[in-house]
């Protein structure tokens, strides 16, 4: 039964998504694991199918659709078994290219937009800074205004599909902030890879999610023209900060789902094989373990599809969204272990997706705002 | 051209089937139902007919429950311009032939120029619906197509039907029935803007009164469904080389009948 928060609508694009995947990415993940990176025709074909853009205004070529069709989106991507897939395409979606249409001018906004959704333009988004994960009032990087440019100079690290990425969101100081106000004088600029003094440094080689790319990047006088400064000067933290919900969210999202994913397997898995004369999938002890990690996806389902819709209706949700991304990336982590665990030696096997599963999860407790930080926010507003 | 594709509501191939308590259906319960495949075969076809000559209506029509809307909502989201939805009680037992004289009623006020098929459903496995409203329409028919190419003046469909080792090629006079096989062509997957606009697309319910039909009795009705019996388990035979083959050989032929 598909859940109530979702419309006619959403099941019908969801069957779309999910054949699309079926087709066109599952058979295909395990190259382009190897290989490091998704093939360009898949973003192309992604955009064609208007996947990229299901929620960007339709005059730029968007869909006009709402965050629960995005949430779609991620359940079934994260579906097909690469959980860097998954990973690479909802940075580009969700985790980057929204601050666009939220901040972005007019002028910004026609020029990036049509090729974000075609998928011409992969789009990525740079934070994080080698002394600068979860304290982003630490960063370093620097953008100092020189005539009709900004020179950015600075390092970035951790950056998903900065390797290959065309357009990146980049956090820069452009201020000092002050001792009660540590979060001021941090701006948000649109950077367009090929500029000059703009370099990736290193590919960065991962645990898991390797059909994601991943960077450090590195500018040196990098002149980013002033018109792509993105939002208000000063104002980058304030305006990240209101775009972290949805990619909190959206990384419980892909969670949730890869774990389901992990669970459906390993059910067939316990169907298909046989020990001391009868399926795996007879045995109680087994059993009970299956009904205990579904029941705690469950609870996670519930609490993320709570917060989703509060998000959706752009109500108050910090609370709720830290709660669904801390309970339902650390209960995706108690799955993949499990799912491992009851395949036995094959689990621990490259061709088993389980396998695969138990290496990208673990970065769920990590991005997009650690567990400890999540405890950390939601502790701030039980006891003030 | 206007281009009536008919289709059925089937459960997902992934399903697990059960059989229900009356040991005549099946469990419908937890079943997700789609477009039968080789049906999406036809109506992408349809499209592409219409796109390719630039002009024309694509209908999707269906005979089933209510639910079965859902299936012709998704045929509006691939692009159909509209859906016919042939949903009453009086149809619930209906067999093919009653299928097909019922889709021949709804031909017969449409006036298409062309039907399409899938060239079975994937649940029952019947493959007879589209004869069958062919022989009632007194159409040409040809099932397993591959290949088509209608002329420009709408007059003959120069259709490619498979066969073994190779395609059968026909000049069929229009109009006429043709029935898609898997390889006709890949079927379009319905994007967000399809499915937001096939909610303001026309699904038109008829009732079997409203096609002209009574209520006839079908004249095939399914008595019982049966699973198929659990596979025994498989046999080691032991002994030397020369004795275990000459067993194996004399269980083949005789417990197991193989040769």
């Amino acid at each position: 039964m598909p859940h109530p928060l979702f419309t006619a609508e959403h099941e019908m694009l969801r069957r779309s998504i999910r054949s699309f995947v079926e087709k066109e990415i599952t058979p295909h993940v395990a190259a382009w694991e190897d290989e490091g990176r998704i093939p360009l025709e898949v973003w192309r074909r992604l955009g064609e199918l208007g996947f990229l853009g299901l929620e960007f205004p339709t005059e730029y070529g968007g869909g006009g659709a709402d965050f629960l069709a995005s949430v779609v989106l991620g359940e079934e991507m994260a579906r097909c078994r690469s959980g860097g897939v998954a990973f690479s395409v909802l940075v580009h979606t969700d985790m980057s290219s929204p601050w666009l249409t939220r901040f972005g001018t007019d002028a910004q906004k026609a020029k990036y937009l049509p090729g974000i959704i075609r998928g011409e333009t992969v789009c990525a988004l740079g934070i994080t800074e080698p002394g600068t994960g979860s304290d982003m009032a630490a960063l370093a990087t620097r953008a100092v205004r020189d005539g009709h440019v900004y020179r950015i100079t600075g390092g970035k690290i951790f950056i998903t599909n900065g390797v290959y990425g065309d357009l990146y969101f980049v956090a820069a100081r452009t201020g000092a902030g002050t001792a009660t106000r540590r979060h001021d004088g941090i701006s948000m600029f649109l950077v367009e890879r090929g500029l000059p003094g703009f370099t990736v440094s290193r590919k960065l080689d991962k645990m898991g999610m390797r059909a994601s790319d991943t960077a450090e990047l590195a500018f040196e006088d990098c002149p980013v023209p002033a018109e792509n400064l993105l939002g208000v000067e000063g104002r980058g933290f304030q305006q990240l900060a209101a775009g972290l919900q949805r990619e909190r969210l959206m990384a419980a999202v892909l969670a949730l789902s890869g774990a389901q994913q992990a669970v459906d397997d390993t059910v067939s898995y316990l169907h298909q094989r046989t020990a001391f004369g009868e399926p795996l999938a007879a045995r109680q002890v087994l059993r009970h373990r299956v009904a205990d990690m579904a029941t705690e996806l469950e609870a996670a389902r519930q609490l993320v599809y709570r917060a989703a819709s509060l998000y959706a209706a752009a109500e108050e949700c910090v609370t709720e969204v830290s709660m669904a991304k801390l309970f339902a990336t650390e209960a995706a982590n108690r799955v993949a272990y499990q799912a491992v665990q009851l395949h036995g030696g094959y689990g621990y096997m490259r061709e088993f997706p389980v396998e695969g599963f138990f290496r990208d999860v673990r970065l769920w407790t990590i991005a997009s705002g650690t567990s400890e930080v999540m405890r950390e926010i939601i502790a701030k507003r039980l006891l003030t | 051209m206007k281009i009536l594709v008919a289709i059925k509501q089937v459960p997902d191939t992934a399903t697990q089937v059960k059989i229900a308590g009356d040991g005549r259906s099946i469990e419908t319960a937890g079943i997700t139902w789609i477009v039968s495949p080789y049906d999406e075969f036809a109506v992408e076809e349809a499209l592409r007919i219409k796109e390719k000559r630039g002009q024309g209506e694509v209908v999707a029509v269906t005979l089933g429950p209510e639910r079965a809307k859902e299936a012709l909502r998704s045929c509006l989201a691939m692009g159909a311009d509209r859906a016919i939805h042939v949903n009453d009680p009086a149809f619930n037992d209906a067999d093919t032939l009653t299928t097909a004289r019922a889709l021949a009623a709804v031909v017969k006020q449409e006036q298409p120029g062309l039907v399409l098929v899938g060239r079975q459903a994937i649940d029952d496995d019947m493959g007879a619906v589209g004869g069958q409203l062919a022989e009632v329409l007194g159409w040409p028919c040809a099932y397993w197509i591959m290949e088509e190419t209608i002329d420009a003046d709408g007059q003959t469909v120069k259709a490619a039907r498979q066969v073994e080792g190779g395609l059968e090629v026909f000049d069929v006079p229009l109009p006429a029935v043709l029935a898609a096989q898997k390889g006709l062509n890949e079927p379009r997957y319905p994007t967000l803007k399809g499915i937001m606009g096939a909610k303001k697309k026309e699904i038109k319910d008829v009732k079997a009164g409203d096609l002209g039909l009574g209520a006839d009795a079908p004249q095939l009705s399914i008595t019982k469904l049966e699973a198929l019996p659990p596979r025994p388990p498989g046999r080691i035979i032991d002994g030397d080389i020369a004795t275990a083959v000459k067993e194996l050989v004399r269980s083949l032929r005789e417990d197991a009948k193989a040769i």
